[in-house]
């Protein structure tokens, strides 16, 4: 007991819990403080209990966004994913001109600020002087993001995929990078099929660069806010209110801070969840494996 | 599948090579026999794994042609050649069990499982891998791992060769030894041809019965153990093999004696006259074991200064300054040491003189 509590280590670690108090654990404290109390105005202040919680886990409209999320980060996921692996496959091995070229290139929309990114699908998209919105009324088909939730739903998957399939390009390049060539060499002499490669050595030697790219993707694209709103501000309808488009309506639109907090920290609590579970699934994946 | 014959081979990694010196390697030509164990001993950068590399097909020499037996390989691709590969870091499918791994060469030629299952078992028998067979090959140790890339050639029955390239570098002294046994244990059960490249000499005198000598690109010898030791065919066979390496010192011919320096030192009849007749620059070389130290004048033996005597531990090895060259001379560990001075003799019968760094014979 002495010795934990004589113990200079604590000062190494002293700034650090600072900085994660002032950074993470007191703003959580905050919404934590909202999300109990009912607040009328500066000092008019009520206890509430988990009012708040039930409100916004009956909430009909909540419950909507949620199932809209799911499965925007699902799709998100289950394109981008496969996709990145799909092109890192095809990049240039050796180190050159050719795999610089390629890695500036696909890196190019990373760099890119999030408003632009929305402004340029906007434009490209719109079915009068877009690009690819005007080819495809030219076509025949009817294109509007506007207008129609499936066709803001696909202008936003292509964005996000546009976007952020390249992050998963790079750590996969990066996973298939540091794959010794004596894999490769073995595979040659043991006569193992290009899919059989993939299968026994390049997966499993990724396994955890993709894992991060898996949890980031997830994170990120059900914290999605940026794009929706500039592209349609959560709309046509409801079409594309996703979680954080809500929470911010609710919190800034109707200043509801009570139950804003609440769905704060139910939305937190969710996304740990779900990255858990992923990462668990991922740390196991193969373990039990046998013959 | 007979011999494996080396037809003028050259290999560059350049696309387009001029000079010599962009070769890695320059001429290999040589027949190696079957079922022989070779160790294939030479410096870091001459060019060991890139022999492997063309023989067992991974590369594609930039000259020559591969032949087995009677059949040219050159062509064929890896998995077409009836040859295994170890190599340095063990190569394992972690996800799989040791016992798919050993399978996966042959479930990859579409073998059945009725074939597989007994096939597989009889490898891990041998192997001593039986108790782990239905264990992830991820977390098995160093030398299992190695084992399990062993294995992998074994299981196929058409592989007459094996070629490993330094397989043993990541594993404990003393386990590096139990897995020599093994190898050899293996050799001699299967009739394999082996060949096993290293740099480290010890393991390729206890392992091969045939040690190939590269250096820069170039085979500079090939023989028995003894005969590297006794003949070598180049100033740097003598220096690489042995511990520590020949003496060499510059020399001139004056009759049937050999001079260096201010030193006479007399040879028999058929060194001097391989002496008298070459034209090159010549140089005397002897084995540190072979030299005579005495502790006072002897009849036939030349006074010197002692620089510094090492003890390492069942030898002893001793320099002398010898007319502004340096010399070592190795004696046993109960052997009196010398003091300032020691008198050291050349036993003709180890002398041996090279020209141009070539062995005279
Ligand atoms: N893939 C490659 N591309 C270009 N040059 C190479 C390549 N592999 C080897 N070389 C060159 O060819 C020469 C021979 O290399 P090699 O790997 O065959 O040597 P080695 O005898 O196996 O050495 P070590 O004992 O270090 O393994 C070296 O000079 C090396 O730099
Ligand atoms: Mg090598």
């Amino acid at each position: 007991m002495k010795k934990w509590q004589d113990n200079k280590g604590w000062l190494f670690i002293l700034p650090v819990f600072i900085i994660v108090a002032f950074s993470a654990i007191i703003p959580l404290m905050t919404v934590v403080n909202y999300s109990i109390q009912d607040i009328f105005g500066p000092g008019q202040r009520i206890f509430v209990g988990t009012e708040w919680y039930k409100e916004v886990l009956t909430d009909q409209r909540l419950h909507d966004a949620l199932w809209r999320q799911l499965l925007f980060s699902g799709l998100v996921l289950l394109i981008e994913m496969p996709l990145g692996i799909a092109i890192a496959l095809t990049m240039p091995t050796k180190k050159g001109l050719g795999s610089s070229v390629c890695l500036v290139l696909i890196a190019l929309p990373l760099l890119i600020p999030w408003n632009v990114i929305g402004t340029i699908w906007i434009i490209f998209t719109r079915p009068d002087i877009g690009l690819m919105g005007a080819l495809i009324n030219d076509m025949g088909w009817s294109f509007d993001h506007t207008a129609s939730g499936l066709h803001a739903w696909i202008t936003l998957m292509l964005m996000e995929v546009w976007h952020w399939t390249p992050l998963v390009i790079l750590l996969a390049y990066a996973g298939l990078r540091s794959i010794p060539e004596a894999y490769y060499q073995a595979a040659r002499i043991d006569g193992a099929s290009a899919w059989a490669i993939f299968r026994y050595i390049q997966l499993p030697k990724m396994r955890g660069v993709l894992t991060i790219a898996l949890l980031l993707r997830f994170m990120d694209s059900f914290l999605i806010y940026a794009e929706p709103f500039v592209l349609t501000g959560g709309g046509p309808g409801n079409a594309t209110t996703f979680l954080s488009i809500y929470l911010v309506k609710i919190a800034v639109g109707q200043f509801d801070l009570g139950p804003a907090g609440a769905f704060s920290l139910i939305y937190f609590l969710i996304v740990l969840l779900f990255c858990y579970l992923f990462y668990q699934v991922l740390l196991n994946v193969g373990k039990g494996e046998s013959s | 599948m007979a011999q494996i014959c080396l037809d003028e081979i050259a290999h560059s990694y350049l696309p387009f090579a001029k000079t010599d010196a962009d070769y890695a390697l320059k001429r290999i030509h040589n027949i190696w026999d079957d079922g022989g164990a070779y160790a294939l001993l030479g410096p870091s950068g001459c060019g060991k794994t890139t022999l492997l590399n063309i023989i067992s097909g991974l590369l594609k020499p930039s000259k020559g042609r591969v032949k087995f037996g009677e059949t040219d390989v050159t062509d064929l691709p890896p998995e077409k050649r009836n040859i295994a590969q170890v190599f340095q870091f063990p190569v394992l499918y972690d996800t799989m069990t040791v016992f798919n791994n050993l399978a996966f060469p042959l479930k990859n030629r579409g073998f059945d499982n009725a074939y597989i299952t007994p096939r597989v078992k009889e490898v891990a028998r041998i192997l001593e891998l039986e108790t782990v067979l239905h264990k992830k090959a991820e977390g098995l140790g160093a030398d299992a791992k190695q084992k399990i890339s062993l294995g992998r050639g074994l299981v196929r029955e058409d592989v007459a060769a094996i070629l490993f390239d330094e397989p043993l570098t990541v594993i404990d002294p003393q386990l590096k030894w139990q897995l020599r046994c093994k190898l050899k244990e293996i050799h001699e059960q299967l009739k394999l041809t082996l060949i096993y490249v290293t740099h480290d000499q010890v393991e390729a005198l206890t392992f091969a019965d045939q040690i190939i000598v590269m250096y820069e690109g170039k085979i500079v010898q090939i023989g028995t153990p003894q005969e590297l030791f006794e003949y070598p065919n180049h100033r740097f066979v003598g220096y690489f093999i042995g511990s520590p390496g020949m003496n060499f010192l510059p020399c001139t011919m004056e009759n049937k004696q050999v001079r260096v320096g201010g030193f006479h030192i007399p040879v028999d009849d058929h060194t001097a006259a391989l002496g008298n007749r070459a034209t090159g620059s010549l140089e005397l070389g002897i084995r540190p074991l072979y030299l005579k130290i005495h502790v006072q004048e002897t009849a036939g033996s030349f006074q010197v200064p002692v620089q510094s005597v090492e003890d390492q531990g069942s030898y002893r090895v001793v320099t002398l300054a010898f007319a502004d060259q340096i010399i070592k001379a190795r004696i046993a560990e109960n052997d009196p040491v010398p003091g300032s001075m020691a008198w050291v003799s050349f036993p003709e019968k180890w002398i041996r003189l090279f020209e141009n760094d070539h062995l005279l014979k």
